[in-house]
């Protein structure tokens, strides 16, 4: 909060004089959780009225991808929301999969290996959401035990795809590779010990009386007021409305696997606290199932047109070489036409837009973003609020700056 | 699957004549619809059909391929009366170059406002009874709308001549 300005001076009756200002929150405020800067019209220590700014790390990803083959957005994908990459890799993916009309010739590993891992996409986004939201109330402690465990999920990306934050994992057609040697041990001890990090954190804040003043009834939203501003995700579960987009419009099987989606009707930052911390039971329960059922075979599907040749052949016959060269340098043509995928990513409902128009780039794409529509939400949460509840505001929607500016 | 494909025909019917045409793909329905009613329909589907929430608005740009040149494209959700029957349709509005303006469907949805916003940011299409209509990814004092197709991406200016060289080039 760098710049304070003097709006008016106005007389109260009792001869006090009474000043409204308007606050600069921001852009470079940890609190915000990255460059966002919103003014606040304040009057005392309550909001009259905030008006977010967004926009200073906007990069124009959909006019990049516009000059690139499909493959080649991949990678631009996993910076939007890049505390879950893996999340928004899958959603395009699983978009360019519809656009090209291959979905069901993905192999079964492939796609449970999906579910497993854009799980510990959410469990990991949840983890930061909960422990920075407390954090930015000063509660250090309970970020401190998320961040360990959020360690824990990072090296199990690690150590299948070789990165931790920027994935770019999957890929149009299936896996890049085959999942590693040990993975379902490694997956099974998560299971093992991670309900002792959500035991943890639930005894941490859930009674908290600290916790429970900051949270409970702070930026509410009604739940018609939710479903009209377009709200998804936690934000729009807390308001009691039960919509999400693996139960609805389910992707990846999801309707095959069994698991709740909570949902509390408060519509407050406490309320959105409690999805979040119930959906890592379920997400859990949805990775034991999925590591249950993990088949053996194929990781990426038989489509020569798609899908790279494996390595070995691109050394040894001239065919794959020449295939491998064909996709990489010309990508394939997706047809004539227009989908909407939509994933529920942590945040909320991810979408994205494609416009095929028969060559190897996409003719436009459009990412629905669900941090970028949650946002409209924070000026109707706090006005007629506390300054101080602006920060659990902001925190109770988790957003990622990445994602609203594209 | 057949409850929303009865719910589409049904609004085809109540629509009628303000459909310009249909098409489906992938599963997913998609109305063209004329310009000048997009509120009303707007107001119609959310009211009467139970379309509460907008899943999605975005624009492309079909310079030199289509004519009107852009088209606004609306997502609509319907949850069922128990949050148990999702259909999706698509809106897809002709908007042409010379006069680049449509009514607002901020009147119906609350939560089209930022992305009637970036629509107005990016393409330059401006909605009409928009409350707070302004740039909002780009800077404010910008001049260029950067997803039109003629927009230059190495030297971040508008220009017909890069356009045209893509056009050659297959590059869209």
């Amino acid at each position: 909060m760098e710049k304070i300005q003097l709006v008016a001076e106005k007389e109260r009756g009792d001869g006090v004089k009474e000043q409204s200002f308007i606050l600069n929150m921001g852009p470079q405020h940890p609190s915000t959780h990255g460059v966002l800067r919103v003014v606040l019209h304040l009057e005392g220590e309550i909001v009259q009225k905030a008006v977010p700014y967004v926009g200073y790390l906007h990069r124009g990803i959909e006019k990049l991808c516009e000059h690139i083959t499909y493959q080649q957005c991949l990678p631009y994908t996993d910076r939007m929301d890049y505390v879950a990459a893996i999340n928004n890799n899958i959603g395009f993916v699983l978009a360019v999969e519809k656009l090209l009309g291959i979905e069901d010739e993905i192999p079964p590993r492939a796609k449970v290996a999906e579910v497993i891992l854009s799980e510990l996409g959410r469990i990991e986004s949840h983890l930061l959401g909960i422990g920075t939201n407390a954090m930015d109330m000063g509660a250090v402690s309970a970020f401190l035990y998320c961040f360990k465990e959020r360690e824990r999920v990072y090296e199990i990306l690690e150590m299948v795809c070789g990165a931790r934050l920027t994935t770019s994992y999957p890929r149009i057609g299936g896996l890049p590779t085959d999942l590693p040697q040990n993975f379902e041990e490694v997956i099974r001890n998560f299971i093992k010990v991670f309900p002792k990090t959500l035991v943890e954190v639930d005894k941490l804040l859930t009674r908290n009386k600290i916790w429970l003043n900051r949270t409970k009834g702070v930026a509410y939203i009604s739940a018609e007021d939710a479903i009209d501003l377009g709200l998804t995700g936690p934000t729009l579960r807390g308001s009691g409305v039960p919509y999400d987009v693996r139960k609805d419009i389910p992707y990846l099987g999801y309707e095959d696997y069994d698991f709740e989606v909570p949902v509390a009707s408060d519509g407050d930052a406490y309320s959105r606290y409690l999805c979040r911390l119930e959906e890592m039971w379920q997400s859990l329960r949805i990775i034991e199932q999925a590591i249950d059922r993990l088949p053996d075979g194929p990781y990426k599907a038989d489509l020569p047109d798609v899908v790279l040749p494996d390595k070995q052949k691109v050394y040894t016959q001239m065919e794959s070489l020449i295939r491998h060269f064909v996709i990489v340098y010309n990508g394939f043509n997706a047809p004539k036409g227009e989908i909407y995928h939509a994933v529920e990513n942590p945040k909320g409902e991810l979408g994205y837009y494609l416009v095929g128009n028969g060559t190897g780039k996409p003719y436009r794409m459009h990412v629905r973003g669900p941090s970028f529509v949650n946002m409209q939400a924070l000026p109707y949460m706090v006005e007629g609020a506390y300054l101080a509840d602006v920060i659990a505001a902001i925190g109770s929607i988790d957003i990622v700056l990445g994602e609203i500016d594209r | 699957m057949k409850r929303s494909d009865s719910l589409i025909s049904e609004i085809k019917k109540s629509l009628g004549s303000l459909i310009v045409s249909t098409h489906e793909f992938r599963g997913e329905t998609t109305f063209v619809v004329t310009p000048a009613h997009i509120v009303s329909i707007c107001k119609k589907l959310k009211q009467e059909f139970g379309f509460h929430f907008i899943a999605d608005l975005t624009a492309v740009d079909y310079l030199g391929i289509k004519i009107p040149r852009f088209e606004v494209v609306y997502y609509v959700h319907r949850f069922g009366d128990d949050f148990d029957d999702h259909t999706r349709i698509r809106l897809k509005v002709p908007v042409d170059e010379k006069n680049p303006v449509i009514d607002s469907v901020t009147c119906v949805w609350k939560g089209v406002n930022w992305l009637e916003r970036e629509v107005y940011d990016m393409f330059g299409i401006k909605f009409r009874g928009h409350p707070d209509l302004r740039r909002i990814l780009m800077p404010e004092d910008y001049e260029a709308f950067p997803l039109r197709k003629d927009f230059d991406v190495k030297n971040r200016k508008p220009s017909q001549k890069c356009f045209e060289r893509d056009l050659l080039e297959g590059n869209n």
